[in-house]
């Protein structure tokens, strides 16, 4: 094979894997991905899929039961809220107010976070909490 | 004193523009009064942002209150140490501290080349003088640090506790400083191409600044790392969180950059692929700085939206367009000197190395930008987890490591099979050894963990390899014992030699991430006073509460003994902290319960692996004194509700309800920080000057004037 030929193959070869790894990527990320929601917008969600919980601890509502957290997330500018049941790591700036996500589904009207998946946003010293 | 900083900060700008535009000048006309005034002029600026840092660390030693971000991130009782540290927990010192470095690596670098470089040196002035003139404009307009605040208050509000660490002292100027140390050899980059100047000598002045920017960066993830493992309470090192991957992506690519450039030195290929990394590396690091300023990707560490998100995108915007329309422009002088003529080359090994880096490092852009990209395609916005990220990175991560033993392997130009099938036997054998030793072991069947541990035994008994061959090579010539002869010649090709040690300590580092990550134990407890749980191998026993009052903080800890085989080896205490907040519309005694709360994870470490456990007391039995407290004592003074409060604490410890634990054993985590240590001290071994180095440059030097003298 004359060696223009052999870059000409070369390249056809490099780009294919390139576009097929691409598409893999492309397949990959959007069936392990979430979606966010807001406690209003999952009025409308499927019950049993999963969606990542973002808005803020409603105050006063954090409740221990056993192994069990209990409390109540609402809308970032709204008051609509929804309970939410979790276990597992509690981030250390957990707080009534603060910024969460949970990645959960619904279930009989309760947010059933899974373990291990919440995440409470650095409270903020640049701008006013 | 706040009005002379913000006067320092207008002439900074004033002094940035005038050396930008000065250099442009001698540049375009040739005049060199203009680039020598403006090189000076950097010197210049260097000075002025010197001073405007030292009257924002005075104002914090001195407890200035009336200077705003010393009222907001400082008090009279933060120790010493974290009030010359708060100033780069607020944005506009986080900038300050940008602009800063940016000056002072600019003097250095425009010193040390003030003899050459006399076409491409101007405009890299002009390009970094832009890019201060904007950080300084960004903290003139956008996050002024010198705001007065009038009257001046009694007392600031205090360091963020989760930053009060040492580890978090350096983790932010480390990163800083590495992006700012890439802008030098980006800035060279843009200048050898404005001039067609398209050789090496872009490369050869500002290489070591890449290679102290790649150092640098690893310290500070590195710090970060450790950080999230001790102060956090999930246990983890590395979250995948957005700003995690801002940090670690022109990490990855600024990795690929100092493997090709050796490529463009040694075989003069690879020309557009390089410019093109630099540049990939600046834009990653001010996506960086972009992402965590911006909050436009939910994040942890995003601060909020703020004022500088706006202007960073367009500066980013303008970096990639007009470096991609320079690098069109000057495709014609980027041509390859050669062509790669063998697959088994040390520059195809390179050149698969740089893909998997760069690969690697878009996937994880692609990973961390994903809710941007989906809420364009679908109108939803989605996000992908540690899982996705785990997922694709893995592979990335167990080939890199296996090119980490090959590449040192496999020489420049041409290689036979026959040779490296001779250096690749001893290698590959342990490896093979290694595998069958895990699997009689009896260790988990974890395929790539297992194949990921065989291919860095692999890289590891290469690069030993590597070091025992030049021992005995330079011991067959000039004799004397094996060390010496060893000492010899690794001293005489430092940047070798450190590189090879980089890469032990990066496949130590792999061996590290694979087995904590997958032979980790976990449990997550909760255990009344006196009961017992277990993790891996270990039992816990639940012995007792502690208290621990200080002035700033409420302490509750956990006494935990650990037994193994029935036989007692450790008692761990890990705790967790509460700090007073400064919320005025909770109650005097509440406050000290509803503030910050912190952990002190209590850790059994060691070669092998590491116990690691954290604790959360169960607070809600007090909610009721804490009430009464806040209702009876809300007119005491401060020192009689000081002791309601340590009232309420003891009392906790009488009959405590039970508490909630996580507990993981993690094997050989340690050797993520050791073998990141043995990276970064590689690294600075091939970066130090040595004197050696230096006549080698004076000698160019001499031969250059030389030919230009018989030229003459």
């Amino acid at each position: 094979m004359d060696p223009a030929r052999k870059r000409k193959v070369r390249l056809v070869v490099a780009l294919s894997v390139a576009v097929l790894l691409a598409v893999g990527l492309v397949y990959t990320s959007f069936s392990a991905s979430t979606e966010a929601r807001q406690p209003s917008e999952l009025l409308t969600a499927n019950p049993g899929d999963t969606y990542d919980l973002t808005g803020k601890v409603v105050p006063d509502s954090i409740d221990h039961q056993g192994e069990e957290l209990l409390f109540r997330v609402q809308d970032r500018d709204g008051d609509q809220s929804v309970p939410v049941t979790y276990t597992g790591t509690v981030p250390d700036p957990f707080r009534d107010g603060r910024e969460v996500i949970v990645t959960g589904s619904m279930q009989d009207g309760t947010f059933a976070g899974q373990r291990d998946t919440l995440i409470t946003k650095c409270p903020s010293k640049f701008t006013e909490d | 004193m706040t009005t002379l900083g913000s006067a320092t900060l207008a002439a900074s700008l004033l002094v940035a523009l005038y050396a930008a535009g000065a250099a442009i000048y001698g540049a375009r006309t040739h005049d060199r009064r203009w680039v020598v005034s403006s090189r000076r002029a950097v010197y210049a600026l260097g000075v002025l942002l010197t001073v405007a840092v030292l009257i924002l660390e005075h104002a914090f030693l001195t407890n200035d209150f009336g200077f705003e971000i010393v009222a907001e991130h400082s008090s009279t009782t933060t120790p010493t140490l974290y009030k010359l540290t708060a100033m780069w927990s607020s944005q506009p010192g986080g900038l300050l501290l940008w602009a800063w470095l940016l000056s002072l690596a600019s003097s250095a670098v425009l010193y040390l080349t003030r003899n050459r470089h006399r076409e491409i040196a101007p405009w890299a002035t002009a390009v970094l003088m832009g890019l201060g003139a904007f950080f300084i404009g960004l903290l003139i307009f956008g996050a002024p640090p010198f705001t007065k605040l009038s009257p001046a208050p009694m007392e600031g509000s205090g360091l963020n506790p989760l930053l009060r660490n040492p580890y978090m002292v350096a983790h932010p100027p480390m990163l800083y400083s590495g992006y700012v140390f890439f802008s030098i050899p980006f800035a060279f980059a843009i200048g050898a191409l404005i001039t067609r100047r398209l050789d090496t000598s872009w490369i050869r002045s500002t290489r070591r600044f890449a290679l102290i920017a790649w150092t640098l960066l690893a310290i500070g993830l590195l710090l970060g790392s450790r950080w999230s493992y001790e102060e956090l309470n999930w246990g983890g090192y590395w979250g995948w969180d957005a700003v995690e991957n801002a940090a670690l992506m022109p990490w990855l690519v600024g990795t690929a950059f100092l493997h090709s450039i050796m490529v463009q030195e040694r075989r003069g290929m690879l020309k557009v692929w390089n410019v093109s990394l630099i540049v990939g590396t600046f834009s990653l690091a001010l996506l960086g700085t972009f992402l965590v300023r911006s909050g436009v990707i939910e994040s942890i560490h995003a601060f909020g939206a703020s004022t500088v998100g706006g202007p960073l995108l367009v500066l980013l915007g303008i970096v990639l367009i007009g470096s991609t329309l320079l690098i069109i422009s000057r495709l014609d002088d980027l041509k390859p000197e050669r062509r790669l003529n063998s697959g088994l080359s040390r520059e195809s090994i390179f050149l698969i190395n740089n893909l998997l880096l760069v690969g690697l490092a878009f996937v994880i852009l692609w990973g961390t930008l994903f809710p941007l990209l989906s809420e364009a395609v679908t109108g939803e916005r989605a996000s992908v987890g540690a899982a996705f990220f785990e997922k694709i990175t893995t592979p990335f991560g167990v080939l890199l490591v296996l090119f980490t033993g090959i590449g040192p392997l496999i020489g420049w130009g041409r290689t036979t099979p026959g040779a490296v099938g001779r250096v690749l036997a001893w290698p590959a054998a342990i490896a093979a050894l290694a595998v069958v030793a895990l699997l009689v072991g009896g260790v988990e069947r974890r395929p790539l963990a297992i194949v990921l541990f065989a291919f860095a035994t692999f890289a590891l008994v290469a690069l030993a390899q590597e070091f025992w061959r030049a021992g005995s090579a330079r011991r067959a010539m000039s004799g004397g014992s094996f060390p010496a002869a060893l000492g010899g010649a690794v001293l005489r090709n430092r940047r070798r030699y450190g590189g090879y040690t980089a890469h032990i300590g990066i496949a130590i580092l792999l061996i590290g991430v694979a087995a904590s990550s997958s032979f980790q134990h976990s449990s997550d407890l909760r255990l009344g006073v006196g009961k017992s749980g277990t993790v891996g191998d270990y039992k816990l026993t639940y012995r007792k509460l502690t208290v621990d009052l200080k002035n700033e903080r409420i302490a509750f800890g956990a006494a935990l003994d650990v037994s193994k085989d029935g036989e007692r080896v450790d008692t761990l205490r890990p705790a967790r902290n509460y700090y007073p907040s400064s919320d005025p519309s909770v109650g005097p005694i509440a406050r000290y319960y509803e503030g910050e709360a912190t952990s002190e994870v209590g850790m059994r470490s060691g070669l092998g692996g590491d116990l690691w456990t954290a604790f959360q007391p169960d607070l809600s039995s007090l909610d009721a004194k804490i009430k009464e407290g806040d209702r009876k004592f809300s007119d005491f003074p401060p020192d009689a509700q000081g002791l309601v409060v340590a009232g309420i604490a003891a009392s906790y410890t009488d009959n405590p309800p039970p508490a909630s634990f996580r507990a993981n054993t993690n094997p050989l985590v340690i050797w993520i920080w050791l073998g990141g240590l043995i990276a970064v001290s590689g690294a600075l071994f091939a970066v130090w000057p040595t004197a050696e180095g230096r006549r080698r440059v004076e000698a160019v030097y001499a031969a250059r004037l030389g030919r230009e003298l018989t030229r003459a």
